[in-house]
């Protein structure tokens, strides 16, 4: 077993508006492991990417504001360093992609000039060298003709090429962490599979542990060895990839597989569950999927349930698991 | 598990709270400005203590009541024909006021017009509205206005003429470029899939949802528009005696600058606050309305 | 015999490049290249493929939004181009519906509910603002919302809600045939279904006929009766869902089909191979020579590079573009 590289306990981040307190991560805990792929699943606004945000620290200030909680990086807590020591951190040791290729490459630097940047920034190396980075950085997100495609702009490549050059900069410095924010979401089926096998054969390579974000349990079977499940700024369901579709135990967590069209299952109808999910200023006492619950009881209603590891590796917060 | 943060609560809020009092004090103050001047405009025979023609020699030149030599009965001081300045300056609030509003109305309209069908229709009619667009951005303003007021002879109309003739081609570049995005939005491709006529889509898609940028810019030509007219006026080309205008009043008091400062000044110190309270409004505005925020 | 609603015929839609001062035109984008397919009453024919695979434009061909290079669209066994402007207009268009993909731009945000839902009536018939107006609250509660919806505006919705006005205008005139272009693939997994569901409901009360443009396999085999797999302004397979997913016979079928699939690391431990394409799809302005696909195709041989395989009936309405086939 790999020895676990980021530890996330009792995450709590704010945001502080005019109307009101959005509590869009309150007390989310989950661990990641060298060489392995966690998943994070949810759907919008479930406080996912902030979750990626606060561990990088990259909130809007002043409303986002990490309120509580642990962010351990091999033992060190990310919380507890001063802005610029975290700022050694970005790039080098955590790196982050996001789905819009598009805005996430400046349009009016070559595809290499990115690259570079990066690696000069944490590296501090000569030229030569930093050619050399860049290219094998290029290289490991299997970009044909590094050399040529180095001196391209964004607007000359195709959308998975761009995707790659976004996986080229993050992966430059060589980051211990990669955080992928729904990264596939805006590729074709069939470039989203390259790019998957991609980033296996990535982490085969590395042991960079990943955190992927995503709302597609397609994606989530594909890429991660583990998963965690989050409704309404809460983690609901941990577990590894293979349980979760064998034996999945929150009823949001079924009722989200049960309501997901599979390609191999011919169609019956599909359930939807009912209503929308919370409004994070004003949340209701107790379950927060209580409203929407197929399956809710009482209880569920005044109290909110405290997470319990029903067997080894799986945790579950629902009344009903005991 | 230890909290890592002492969040200072009050701080973040009172943060939050300064730049909110702050933001509704730079539409507060300027609107208050502009609509105590509009006040003015139109009960200045109420408020002016004389009327702006009043000539009275005995009592020409005086200043304004706190220099020494000045009285209460004109706290603004006279100008050399011994007219009240602040008469003046109030019943010169009605002329340069509505001057604006008249010329923006026009220049408005016809801008918004030109740059809609311009925007929307593209292929030929936009790149003939856009060359008389750009023919009439390269004329130079004021001489054009001056080349006006010499064949027409000075006057209150000349002035409205001369400044629309040419001021409605920024609103239309504007509008255009406006209207070329919405082009493309979906709800807009939704209206041509039912079958919309383009005239029902201009009037009805186009026309509402380019408000906002209208409604800065216009904002942000009145003290555009005063001072071409003060210009205008102090050029000589504006509006004549005995008529009170402040471009006019800062003409009249030109020569006298060093001894009766305050012919000029007042009526300088008019425009000064005109044009800043629309900048700064209009600046407000263009904040508020960020397109990722609310509409009014 | 099939009722067949519309019926599209080696419909093309090049779009030309043009270079220089006197614009001489250079080259073409085959944006779509010779595709036929039929839409039944009451049933859904979706194309899928992916981006630039020319579904989009056949979609706004259908919409009269596109003009074609060639081909014919019979509606109602009328052939359209011998259709004039004004019976366009009053026996075509309001035939049909659209939704688009992204419910937040499809909407005029300076619009009220009700005139948004309210303005194909108005734009197409002649009828009082009265009875327009009564209209209103029965498409809303068709599609799930509450007539006192029709005075706010769209912002105040969410994405699912949204998308229920977009269908509920789309349902206004009462049409034979509805244009959906990536109806759920903007909304949040949870809601897709609520949709999902609604359309094929409304589909069964009114005897719709779709044209479902997606991308993701699992909600076209949901949604559909006839899928048509595009690829590069050409159609590669054609058929029955079930058939066609059951038995793929195309190869970009086949990788298309491995992409969509759940496929659980016990399934990699079986030994299930995933099959991953090379490369991407080539630009519409270069198609290679040949079977378009044959450049990533797992399965070619050198003949695939030189004639275009035509589109053939394998039995059953099933028909594939394949020499392999």
């Amino acid at each position: 077993m790999n020895k676990v590289l980021l530890r996330v306990e009792g995450l709590r981040t704010f945001f502080f508006t005019r109307k009101g307190v959005v509590k869009a991560v309150d007390g989310v805990s989950f661990y990641v492991r060298e060489g392995e792929t966690f998943g994070l699943v949810g759907e919008s606004a479930c406080g996912k990417t902030v979750t990626a945000l606060s561990i990088l620290r990259l909130l809007p200030e002043p409303a986002g504001q990490i309120v509580g909680g642990k962010i351990i990086l091999d033992g060190t807590n990310l919380l507890e360093l001063h802005k610029n020591e975290m700022r050694k951190y970005r790039g080098k040791v955590i790196s982050m992609i996001l789905q819009d290729p598009m805005t996430s490459l400046n349009p009016v630097y070559t595809v290499g000039d990115q690259i570079a940047e990066s690696v000069r920034l944490h590296q501090g190396l000569h030229d030569e060298k930093v050619e050399e980075e860049v290219i094998s950085a290029l290289r490991l997100l299997k970009i044909p003709s590094p050399e040529v495609i180095m001196r391209d702009y964004p607007f000359q490549l195709s959308g998975g090429m761009r995707q790659r050059a976004v996986g080229a900069i993050a992966m430059s410095c060589h980051p211990r962490l990669l955080i992928a924010d729904e990264p596939t979401t805006a590729l074709d089926a069939t470039i989203q599979a390259q790019y998957i096998a991609l980033f296996k054969d990535i982490q085969k390579k590395t042991n960079v542990a990943i955190m992927f974000i995503t709302h597609d349990f397609g994606v989530v079977a594909n890429m991660c060895h583990r998963v965690g499940v989050m409704y309404a700024g809460k983690i609901i369901e941990t577990a590894t990839t293979r349980e979760i579709f064998k034996a999945p135990k929150h009823p949001y967590t079924s009722a989200l597989m049960n309501s997901v069209p599979r390609l191999d299952q011919k169609g019956e109808r599909l359930y939807s569950i009912k209503g929308q999910p919370p409004s994070l200023r004003d949340l209701p006492p107790g379950c927060r999927f209580f409203p929407r619950c197929p399956v809710a009881e009482d209880i569920c209603h005044q109290q909110e349930p405290s997470e319990v590891e029903i067997s080894q590796g799986h945790f579950v917060s629902c009344w009903r698991v005991k | 598990m230890a909290t890592t943060k002492v969040i200072d609560w009050d701080k973040v809020k009172s943060g939050t709270r300064q730049k909110r009092i702050f933001s509704n004090l730079t539409f507060i103050i300027p609107s208050a400005v502009l609509l105590f001047l509009i006040l003015t405009a139109i009960f200045a025979p109420l408020l002016a203590p004389y009327p702006y023609d009043q000539i009275s020699m005995p009592d020409r030149l005086m200043p304004p009541f706190f220099i020494s030599g000045g009285t209460t009965a004109h706290l603004l001081g006279t100008d050399n024909i011994g007219r009240d300045v602040l008469s003046r300056v109030i019943y010169g609030a009605q002329i340069s006021l509505s001057i604006s509003l008249i010329v923006i109305a026009i220049t408005s309209s016809i801008g918004t017009v030109v740059g809609i069908i311009s925007g929307y229709t593209g292929g030929r009619t936009d790149a003939f509205l856009m060359r008389v667009t750009d023919i009439s951005l390269a004329f130079p303003p004021i001489l054009v206005a001056l080349l006006l007021a010499a064949t027409l002879g000075p006057g209150y109309w000349t002035v409205v003429l001369a400044i629309s003739l040419l001021g409605w081609a920024p609103y239309a570049r504007l509008i255009r470029g406006e209207a070329l995005k919405l082009r493309e939005a979906d709800f807009v491709a939704q209206a041509r899939i039912i079958g919309a006529s383009p005239m029902r889509i201009m009037v009805r898609h186009i026309f509402p949802n380019i408000i906002n940028p209208l409604i800065i810019m216009v904002t942000l030509s009145v003290g555009m528009v005063i001072l071409t007219e003060a210009i205008l006026s102090y050029l000589g080309a504006g509006i004549p005696p005995p008529a009170a205008s402040w471009g006019n009043m800062v003409n009249d008091g030109r020569n006298l600058i060093d001894s009766a400062w305050w012919i000029s000044f007042f009526p300088g110190l008019a425009i000064g606050f005109v044009v800043m309270a629309g900048n700064f409004l209009g600046d407000w505005l263009r904040d508020k309305l960020d397109p990722k925020l609310r509409q009014i | 015999m099939a009722d067949v609603l519309l019926e599209g015929r080696d419909l093309t839609k090049h779009y030309p490049i043009t270079k220089g001062l006197l614009q001489r035109i250079v080259g073409w984008v085959r944006a779509v290249d010779g595709i036929s397919f039929t839409i039944e009453r009451g049933k859904t024919l979706s194309l899928v493929g992916e981006s630039g695979a020319g579904k989009t434009t056949t979609a706004k061909a259908v919409l009269l939004q596109e003009k074609l290079t060639s081909g014919t669209i019979f509606f109602e066994g009328k052939d359209l181009s011998h259709f004039s402007p004004s019976q366009l207009k009053t026996e075509y268009r309001p035939r049909l519906g659209s939704v688009q993909q992204n419910p937040w731009s499809s909407m005029d945000p300076r619009m009220k509910v009700r005139d948004i839902i309210a303005e194909p009536l108005v734009v197409n018939t002649k009828q009082t603002k009265q009875q327009i107006r009564s209209r209103v609250p029965e498409l809303l509660e068709q599609v799930g919302l509450s007539a006192e919806h029709a005075e706010n505006y769209p912002h105040e919705f969410s994405g699912g809600q949204r998308q229920r006005i977009a269908v509920a205008r789309a349902m206004a005139l009462n049409p034979s045939l509805v244009v959906l272009d990536e109806p759920v693939s903007a909304l949040d997994v949870s809601i897709r279904a609520q949709i999902m569901n609604l359309l094929k409901d409304l589909q069964e009360q009114y005897n719709l006929s779709y044209l479902v443009i997606a991308h993701n396999l699992a909600t076209v085999r949901y949604m559909s009766h006839t899928v048509a797999i595009m690829y590069l302004g050409q159609i590669m397979e054609y058929g029955e869902a079930e058939e066609l997913f059951e038995r793929p016979l195309h190869p970009y079928t086949k990788a298309l089909i491995s992409a969509s699939l759940l496929t659980l690391p016990e399934d990699e431990d079986k030994g299930v191979k995933k099959i991953i394409l090379s490369g991407e799809m080539p630009s519409p302005l270069n198609p290679p020579s040949g079977c378009r696909f044959h450049t990533r195709c797992t399965e070619a041989v050198p003949e695939c590079g030189q004639t275009i395989p035509p589109l053939r009936d394998v039995g059953g309405g099933h028909k594939v573009a394949c020499n392999k086939a």
